[in-house]
């Protein structure tokens, strides 16, 4: 049982968000990087699996250096080995496509993403390479089972949960509850640095589109607190200055 | 008490928003594998340390569950070789990782010092290569929990004085006598213990539970370090096998020599209490309202915490120094005594300040303040008291011995 667990490193969900290059870009200046925590997830459940069937689990994660110590720390909670395709990943095409040639002729049974990244939550990645690998997806999913070479994976649908099988190969993508992520520990640290981490080329620029700008949100206003007794106060405020009703 | 762990975990799992200050980017001077062992050690105490240890030492309860917790993440010795189970880390990861520790609370880092600087380091230095394969691997799991046996009723700063010693006899010798103020010994499998030969040489023995005439009384009524469990080693004539004495050394060399390793520990270790409490004045002065502003904006509060973080930051380069020593090989006993002592006293200045800070709040359970600083009056006196570090560098200074 061979497992693919993509990695998005993003910002630490404390860090402070500033823009450069006239708001084009993010700053990533003095940022903290993370393994996405749904790619955690989904790199403890792979871990999971291996252990109880066999197998290996590699990661990989499309991005530049820098990311490297978030992808040693995937190394140290456990993974085998890793691959880093060296490029800026601009947008999910261009990951996912990156990924498809970086594996081509590898055989994995499953491939593990996350949800949705947590810093740019395009929850792209997933569906496209699934179709660019010609497997099928499921998505968002809390439990997965492996079972021969069919996989029985449980998905959160609205208001409700769904119990799909999909067969192997397939694409699943984690959700929250899936598992509970593992903390690296000193022997893993050190193993991690003799696990191989393969830096390879990008194939090409998939890039699909182009970032224009960015803006935050508007700062949050203080609040007025209002006296029960004074509910026409409040209304009053609501349709005079807040315009809402 | 019999505390239940789970459901205080469960109630109290969210508590906890610690991070560092790093005022003058000390962050810089570490490595990305420092970065990442402070930081699995921070979330395992976030996890399994702070949900639970204000109610431990309410209780004064030692949190045994937690020992092959310590041992799988890598806290017993993890600057031990990794062929004996160890870590093979730097003087810097297992600083770190004793800051964090205590960061949570000095006694569960009391229990991983022990374990590793005064159990697992003179097996490892002074041990042979069947003692060594017998309990390293052993102690680096926890799978055994050790205790170091030095201070005795009647003799603490002044242990070449010790009354503990040993006969000769055959392939055996008879151990008697009394240790005091012994951390884990009431849990302790294995205690490393330092007794006088009949020639009056100290050596090192490795007592195991179970050999008859060893007993490990707890001491009760404490106020400090009450999450972890401090007790007597008593002999009355215990026959230990002789392949159990560590043969690579004799004389007080052997005792001293861990004290060095535990020592630099606790100089990490204090650091992370100072920043528990400096981080929990600094939340609380910003959001604490009296005269209509909040007390942060008082400069008589100011002023304690500027001086909280000037404290910290000048104890973190001592640290970090001493370490960069340690991995070369070079740090000497003085210049470990001068960390230990200096870092344990800002600690305790940064406790009181902190708990003024809060004022009635600073003394409640809700809140480390209290629970730290009552810690670290043992932390200054264990390992060397404040006195005996003076003592210390002023042998180095002048040349001249004023211990006795
Ligand atoms: C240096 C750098 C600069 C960037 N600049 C920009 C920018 O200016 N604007 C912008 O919008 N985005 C930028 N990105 C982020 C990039 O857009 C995203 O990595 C990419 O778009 C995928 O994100 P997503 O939100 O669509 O992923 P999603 O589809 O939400 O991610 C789902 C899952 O796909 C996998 N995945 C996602 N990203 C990667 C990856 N890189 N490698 C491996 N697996 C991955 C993970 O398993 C993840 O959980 C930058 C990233 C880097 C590293
Ligand atoms: C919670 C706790 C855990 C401990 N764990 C351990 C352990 O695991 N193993 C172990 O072996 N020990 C342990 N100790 C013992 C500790 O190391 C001793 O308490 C310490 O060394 C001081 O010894 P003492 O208490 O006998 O004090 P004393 O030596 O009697 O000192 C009393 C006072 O006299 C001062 N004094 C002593 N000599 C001089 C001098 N020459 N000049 C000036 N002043 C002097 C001291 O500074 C001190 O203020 C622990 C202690 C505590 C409180």
């Amino acid at each position: 049982m061979n497992i693919l667990v993509c990695l998005s490193a993003v910002p630490d969900t404390t860090t402070k968000i500033t823009f450069t290059d006239n708001d084009t870009k993010f700053n990533t200046d003095g940022v903290q990087f993370i393994i996405n925590p749904y790619d955690e997830l989904a790199l403890t459940k792979a871990l999971e699996i291996t252990e109880a069937k066999g197998g290996e689990v590699t990661v990989i994660s499309v991005g530049e250096a820098s990311i490297d110590p978030v992808i040693r720390k995937a190394l140290a909670i456990g993974a085998h080995k890793a691959i880093r395709i060296d490029t800026a990943a601009k947008d999910g095409m261009h990951v996912a496509q990156s990924i498809k040639q970086a594996i081509e002729g590898q055989s994995f049974d499953l491939i593990l993403t996350g949800r949705e990244s947590i810093d740019y939550n395009g929850g792209q990645v997933a569906g496209l390479l699934s179709e660019l690998m010609d497997m099928s997806l499921v998505n968002v999913v809390t439990s997965i089972e492996v079972e021969g070479d069919s996989v029985t994976a449980i998905r959160d649908i609205d208001g409700g949960r769904e119990t799909v099988s999909a067969s192997l190969p397939c694409v699943l993508s984690a959700q929250k509850e899936l598992c509970e992520p593992r903390i690296p520990n000193m022997r893993g640290i050190m193993q991690a640095r003799t696990k191989p981490l393969e830096v390879i080329a990008p194939a090409g620029d998939y890039t699909k589109t182009d970032y224009v700008g960015y803006e935050l949100p508007p700062a949050k206003e203080g609040v007025k607190l209002i006296d029960a007794a004074n509910a026409e106060e409040l209304i009053d405020l609501l349709r005079s200055e807040k315009k809402l009703i | 008490m019999e505390l239940d762990f789970e459901s205080l975990k469960a109630q109290n799992n969210q508590v906890d928003d610690f991070t560092h200050p790093d005022f003058y980017e000390i962050d810089n001077l570490l490595t990305e594998e420092h970065k990442l062992i402070r930081y699995s050690v921070r979330s395992w105490v976030k996890k399994e340390i702070s949900p639970i240890i204000d109610a431990c030492c309410q209780e004064a309860t030692f949190p045994q569950h937690i020992v092959p917790q310590l041992g799988d993440i890598g806290c017993f010795g993890p600057q031990i070789p990794s062929e004996y189970g160890g870590g093979g880390l730097d003087y810097i990861s297992y600083g770190l990782a004793m800051q964090e520790l205590e960061r949570g609370d000095s006694g569960i880092r009391s229990t991983a010092s022990v374990q590793g600087s005064l159990v697992m380091y003179p097996i490892f230095k002074f041990g042979s290569e069947e003692q060594k394969q017998k309990y390293l691997p052993k102690l680096a799991s926890g799978e055994f929990l050790g205790s170091f046996g030095l201070t005795e009723p009647n003799h603490g700063s002044d242990p070449g004085s010790m009354e503990s010693n040993f006969k000769d006899d055959g392939d055996h010798v008879i151990l008697n006598g009394a240790k005091m103020w012994i951390s884990n010994s009431p849990f302790c499998d294995i205690a490393v213990v330092w007794a006088k030969n009949e020639a009056g040489i100290v050596h090192g023995l490795i007592v195991e539970r179970g050999m008859e005439g060893f007993t490990t009384p707890t001491t009760h009524k404490k106020w400090s370090l009450r999450a972890s469990a401090t007790g007597e080693l008593v002999f009355d004539n215990v026959r230990v096998p002789k392949e159990n004495i560590l043969p690579n050394v004799k004389g007080l060399k052997g005792p001293l020599t861990c004290l060095n390793s535990a020592r630099y520990g606790i100089c990490w270790g204090a650091i992370g209490a100072a920043m528990d409490c400096y981080h929990t004045a600094v939340k609380y002065a910003k959001e604490r309202t009296q005269f209509g502003k909040p007390i942060g904006g008082f400069q008589l509060q100011q002023k304690k915490l500027s001086e909280m973080l000037t404290e910290i930051t000048k104890a973190q380069l001592l640290a970090w120094r001493v370490g960069t020593l340690m991995n070369d090989g070079k740090a000497t006993p003085a210049q470990i005594s001068m960390a230990k002592r200096n870092n344990v006293e800002i600690a305790l200045h940064v406790a009181r300040e902190s708990r003024q800070i809060l004022g009635g709040m600073g003394i409640s359970g809700d809140y480390p303040i209290m629970r730290h600083m009552a810690n670290l009056e043992s932390v200054i006196t264990y390992e060397g008291t404040h006195d005996i570090h003076l003592l210390i560098l002023g042998m180095e200074i002048t040349g001249e011995n004023a211990f006795v």
